[in-house]
C-alpha cells in the first residue's frame, strides 16, 4: 500500500508530536466507549443476557443483567481509551486494544441479547463459534491461497474463481465417481488450473496481475455457470450429487466445553483449514523455501543473484495456491451443499480482504477470516432475534475495516514490496 | 511499418504519446495503423503490399479478430464436450468420423449463427420491427457498457485502475432510481434530474477511493473492490426499506420510476431501444475530447505516464487522482442510472446492474481504453449479450456462454504474444508486443 503513496503529501512525518498513533487509537476507543456506556446501556433492558454454553437455552450460562452489562464493559472500553490517551509504552498497545475492542462487542451484545424478544435473551455460544469458524473455512484457505501467492510476488485477485472452480470440479468429480476423496483431489486440480492460468499469463506473457485476476474470475462463473447448466441441471443424480465427508470427532478434545461441542466435532476442511495456517506460517518462517519465497516477493533481482529460481519458484507457489483454494471450494461441496451457479457469491473477496487486513501473514489472515466469520454470523444471529441492527451493515464490516486499515488508520499495512511486479530476468 | 530500415528513428523515442496507458495496461499494438509510412529516402511500398503485410501481422485489428476466432474456438469445445448426444458420437469416432464431425457441426454451427441472429440481423424476419429488433437488442445491452467501460478506461489513462465500476454504477443506479419514484417533477426536468442523481451516486463512490488514494496512499484496486460490495449491502438494505419498497410486493423489490424520469424509446414501443445510446455516443465524444484536447486531459494523461515528471512540471497529482476519480466514478453512475431508466428494468432489485461494472474492465481493455475504441468494444459486447439470449431460447445454450466468450477474448488481447505464437503472426513492430508492466498493489 504504502509503496504507491503519493510523496506529495506528507503522510506519516506529522504523525509524530503529541498525536502518536496510540492517542489518535485511544480518542477512537473513548468514543467507542461513551458509545457504548451511553447509548447501549440505556437501550438495553433489565433483562439477564444469557450466554449458554450449549446450543439452546438450555445448561449452564454466563449471565448478566443486560443493562449493568452494557454499562460495565462500555466502561471497560472508555478505560482502555484513556489508558492510550494518557500514553502507554508500546508493548501494551496491542492488548489493551483488543481488551478495548472486545469490551465492545461484549457491551454490544448485552444490549442486543436482553432486548431480544422474550425468551430469546440467551445467546448459544455452541452455535456461535461453531457458525463463525464454519463461515471462516472459505476465508482461512482462500487467504492462505492469497499468502502463497502475494509472498512470492503474484497479486492473486483470482481467489474468487478459484474458490468457485474447486467448489465444481469437487462437486463434479465426486458425484462421477463415488468418492470424497477423489472429489477432494479433483478440486484441487480445478483450482490449480485457474492459478495455472494466473501464473503462464503473469509470469510468462507479463499480463498485469490484477487484470488477469479480474477476467479469470469471470472465466471460472462463465464456465461453471455454464457447465452447471448444461450437465448438472439436466441430471443431478448423476453429476450434481457428491458424497460428504462427515464428522471426525476428535476423542478427548471434543470434551472441551463450547470449544469441543463446536470445533472438535467438525469435518476434515476444519482440521486440514487449521493444521495449513499452522503449516504455512512454518514454512514460511522458518524453512529455506519459505526464506527463498519471501525473497524472491520482496527483492526478486537480489534472490536471483543468490541463485534462487525465481520464475521456477513463482510458478509453483502461484500453482499452490490454486489448490489451497480449490480444497477451500469444495468445503461447500463435498461437506455442506450441492453446486449452484456462483456459490462463492464474494467469499473470494473477502478473502482477499483477509489476506490485506492480516498483513500477508497466515496467523494474521486466520484471525482476520475468523473476525470476518464472526461479523457474518452475528449477522445471521441479530438476524434470527430480530434485532434493530439491519444485517447489511453488519454484513459491510468486513469492507470497512478493510478500508480503515489500508488508509493507515489502524496502523500501516504493506504489501511485499515486488507483489504485483513481473520480473524480467536481464 | 513494414520496412525498419527505412524508418529515420526508432519509434520508441517518439514522445509519450496518448496511448501511452493503454501500453503498459496491455500489449500494445495499435500504433500498427497510425503509424505513417516511413517518409523520405526509403523507396515508398504500395498501399497493396502493405495490406496485405498487415493482414498477417500482428497489429490490433488482426489480433482482436483472431481473438474472437480463438475464444469461439473454445466456446465451440464448451459446447461439444457438455451434449452428451454429440458426445455419444465421439465414442466410435474411428469407425464413422462423419458422425462425429457432422453432429458436432450442427451443435456449433446452429447455436453461433442464433448469436449472429440475436444481434445483427434475422433472415427470416418479417416484418419491419422484427428486422431491427436485433439491433435494437444490441443498443440496448451497449448503451450501459460504453459508459462503465469509458469510466474503467478514463481511470487507467490516469495511472489508476478503478475496479470499483460496480460499486459506481450501483450507487447510480441507486440515486437515480430514488430521483425517478421519490421526486415529483415535470417530464423533460425529471429525467434530467434522475440522470444528473446517477453521476452524483457514482461521483461520490469514486470521489472515496480517490481522496483516499490522494492523502494515504491506498492503493485504489483494494478500495474499490471493497467499495463494490459495501454498495450491494447498501443496496440490498435500502430496498427493503419503507416508501422505497413497492408496497404491492413482499419481496426485494422498489417501487418502479415513473414514466416522467424514463428514457424514450428510438423505435416505438415494440424495440427496446432507449436514448441511452445516444449518451453513449456523445459521453465517448466528451471524454475523448476531455483526454485529448482539455488541459485536465492533458494533467491526466501526463500524471497517468509518470507521476513523478508530472509533479515536477508543477501538476498536483493529488488533486488530478481526485479529479480522475470523481469523472471515473460519475461516468460509471450514468451507467447504471441506465438500468432504471431505460427499458432494462424500471425498479430496484439486489440485481438490478448485473455485470455492467465487471464487464466495463473488459470493455476498456477490449477497446485498448480510447474512448472510441471503448465504445465498439461495448458494441461488441452488447451484441454477444444480445445474442446470448436467442442462443440460450433457440439452442439451448446457456448465457453463460456469452461471459466465457467475454473473459477469453480478453484474456487473448491482453497476451498478444501468444495470439502471435498460435497463428505465426509476422510482428508488427518488435517493440510493440511488449506486454504490460503491472504496478503491482
Amino acid at each position: 500500500m504504502s509503496t504507491t503513496a503519493v510523496p506529495d503529501v506528507a503522510v506519516a512525518a506529522v504523525d509524530e508530536g503529541f498525536w502518536t498513533r496510540t492517542r489518535k487509537v485511544g480518542l477512537v476507543l473513548v468514543a467507542l466507549g461513551l458509545l457504548a456506556t451511553v447509548l447501549f446501556g440505556a437501550l438495553a433492558t433489565g433483562e439477564q443476557a444469557r450466554f449458554t454454553l450449549s446450543e439452546d437455552a438450555a445448561g449452564a450460562a454466563l449471565e448478566i443483567n443486560g443493562t449493568v452489562g452494557a454499562v460495565l464493559f462500555g466502561l471497560f472500553t472508555l478505560a482502555a481509551g484513556a489508558a492510550m490517551l494518557a500514553g502507554l509504552p508500546k508493548r501494551l498497545f496491542i492488548p489493551v486494544l483488543a481488551v478495548g475492542l472486545v469490551a465492545f462487542v461484549l457491551s454490544f451484545l448485552c444490549w442486543q441479547v436482553s432486548a431480544a424478544p422474550t425468551g430469546q435473551n440467551f445467546m448459544p455460544l455452541v452455535n456461535i463459534v461453531r457458525g463463525t469458524f464454519l463461515l471462516a473455512l472459505p476465508l482461512i484457505f482462500g487467504s492462505l491461497a492469497g499468502v502463497l501467492c502475494e509472498r512470492s510476488g503474484v497479486v492473486n485477485v483470482a481467489i474468487e474463481g478459484q474458490l468457485l472452480m474447486g467448489a465444481f470440479s469437487g462437486a463434479l468429480f465426486g458425484s462421477i465417481s463415488g468418492s470424497v476423496w477423489v472429489g477432494l483431489l479433483a478440486a484441487a486440480i480445478g483450482g490449480s488450473f485457474i492459478s495455472l492460468l494466473l501464473a503462464v499469463f503473469s509470469i510468462r506473457y507479463l499480463v498485469d496481475q490484477v487484470v488477469m485476476g479480474i477476467v479469470l474470475n469471470l472465466l471460472a462463473v462463465g464456465i461453471t455457470g455454464f457447465l452447471y447448466e448444461r450437465l448438472m441441471q439436466t441430471d443431478a443424480a448423476r453429476y450434481n450429487s457428491a458424497p460428504r465427508f462427515s464428522n471426525w470427532e476428535i476423542p478427548l478434545l471434543s470434551d472441551i466445553p463450547v470449544l469441543g461441542p463446536a470445533l472438535f466435532r467438525g469435518n476434515i476442511f476444519l482440521y486440514l483449514a487449521l493444521l495449513l495456517v499452522l503449516v504455512i506460517h512454518i514454512a514460511l518462517f522458518r524453512t529455506r523455501w519459505g526464506l527463498r519465497t519471501r525473497s524472491v516477493g520482496e527483492h526478486p533481482t537480489a534472490a536471483d543473484t543468490l541463485g534462487v529460481r525465481v520464475l521456477g519458484l513463482r510458478y509453483r507457489n502461484v500453482i499452490m495456491a490454486g489448490a489451497v483454494a480449490g480444497i477451500g471450494g469444495a468445503s461447500y461441496t463435498l461437506a455442506l451443499f450441492s453446486f449452484t451457479k456462483n456459490m462463492i457469491g464474494g467469499k473470494g473477496f473477502i478473502a482477499l480482504a483477509a489476506l490485506i487486513f492480516g498483513r500477508w501473514s497466515p496467523t494474521g489472515a486466520l484471525l482476520a477470516a475468523l473476525f470476518f466469520g464472526f461479523a457474518d454470523q452475528l449477522a445471521t444471529y441479530l438476524g434470527a432475534i430480530n434485532s434493530v441492527i439491519p444485517g447489511q451493515f453488519l454484513a459491510m464490516l468486513p469492507y470497512l475495516a478493510t478500508i480503515l486499515a489500508v488508509a493507515g488508520l489502524v496502523g500501516r499495512v504493506r504489501a511485499p514490496a515486488a507483489d504485483g511486479k513481473p520480473y524480467i530476468k536481464g | 511499418m513494414s520496412d525498419p530500415n527505412a524508418q529515420p528513428g526508432s519509434p520508441d523515442k517518439e514522445p509519450a504519446s496518448e496511448d501511452q496507458a493503454a501500453r503498459t495496461a496491455l500489449g500494445n499494438t495499435e500504433r500498427a495503423e497510425a503509424a505513417t509510412t516511413p517518409g523520405g529516402s526509403g523507396p515508398r511500398p504500395t498501399l497493396g503490399r502493405l495490406f496485405l503485410e498487415n493482414l498477417w501481422a500482428a497489429n490490433t485489428f488482426t489480433v482482436t479478430l483472431l481473438s474472437l476466432v480463438l475464444a469461439m474456438i473454445v466456446g465451440a469445445i464448451l459446447m461439444i464436450i457438455s451434449d452428451p448426444e454429440v458426445l455419444a458420437t465421439y465414442s466410435y469416432i474411428t469407425a464413422r468420423p462423419s458422425d462425429a464431425i457432422s453432429a458436432s457441426w450442427t451443435l456449433v454451427s446452429e447455436a453461433y449463427a442464433n448469436l449472429f441472429k440475436g444481434s445483427v440481423f434475422d433472415p427470416a424476419a418479417n416484418s419491419f420491427n422484427s428486422a431491427l429488433s436485433p439491433i435494437s437488442e444490441t443498443l440496448t445491452y451497449t448503451a450501459p457498457l460504453v459508459f462503465t467501460g469509458l469510466s474503467v478506461a478514463l481511470a487507467f489513462r490516469g495511472g489508476l485502475f478503478n475496479i470499483g465500476a460496480q460499486g459506481q454504477a450501483t450507487m447510480g443506479v441507486i440515486l437515480a432510481a430514488l430521483a425517478g419514484f421519490l421526486l415529483p417533477l415535470p417530464p423533460g426536468l425529471h429525467l434530467l434530474v434522475a440522470v444528473l442523481a446517477g453521476a452524483l451516486g457514482g461521483a461520490i463512490w469514486g470521489f472515496i477511493p480517490g481522496i483516499l488514494k490522494a492523502r494515504t496512499g491506498a492503493h485504489e484496486v483494494i478500495n474499490t473492490i471493497m467499495l463494490n460490495y459495501i454498495a450491494v449491502y447498501f443496496l440490498t438494505w435500502l430496498i427493503v426499506q419503507n416508501g422505497v419498497q413497492d408496497p404491492n410486493r413482499t419481496d426485494a423489490i422498489s417501487r418502479p420510476v415513473e414514466a416522467s424520469a424514463q428514457l424514450p424509446r428510438l423505435f416505438g414501443d415494440g424495440l427496446r431501444a432507449h436514448a441511452g445510446i445516444i449518451l453513449a455516443v456523445l459521453a465517448t465524444w466528451a471524454v475523448a475530447w476531455l483526454l485529448n484536447r482539455s488541459t485536465l486531459g492533458f494533467e491526466l494523461r501526463a500524471v497517468g505516464a509518470n507521476p513523478d515528471a508530472a509533479r515536477t512540471a508543477g501538476m498536483s497529482v493529488t488533486r488530478t487522482y481526485v479529479l480522475i476519480m470523481v469523472f471515473a466514478g460519475a461516468l460509471a453512475g450514468l451507467g447504471g442510472s441506465q438500468m432504471v431508466l431505460g427499458t432494462t428494468a424500471a425498479a430496484l432489485t439486489p440485481l438490478v446492474v448485473a455485470q455492467i461494472g465487471f464487464d466495463g474492465i473488459l470493455v476498456a481493455l477490449l477497446g485498448r481504453v480510447k474512448p472510441w475504441g471503448v465504445a465498439l468494444a461495448a458494441l461488441l459486447f452488447g451484441a454477444l449479450q444480445a445474442g446470448g439470449n436467442r442462443m440460450q431460447s433457440y439452442s439451448g445454450i446457456s448465457l453463460e456462454l456469452v461471459t466465457v466468450l467475454q473473459a477469453l477474448i480478453v484474456i487473448f488481447i491482453a497476451a498478444p504474444a501468444l495470439v502471435k505464437a498460435i497463428f505465426q503472426l509476422r510482428a508488427a513492430r518488435a517493440a510493440r508486443l511488449q506486454t504490460s508492466l503491472a504496478k503491482g498493489w
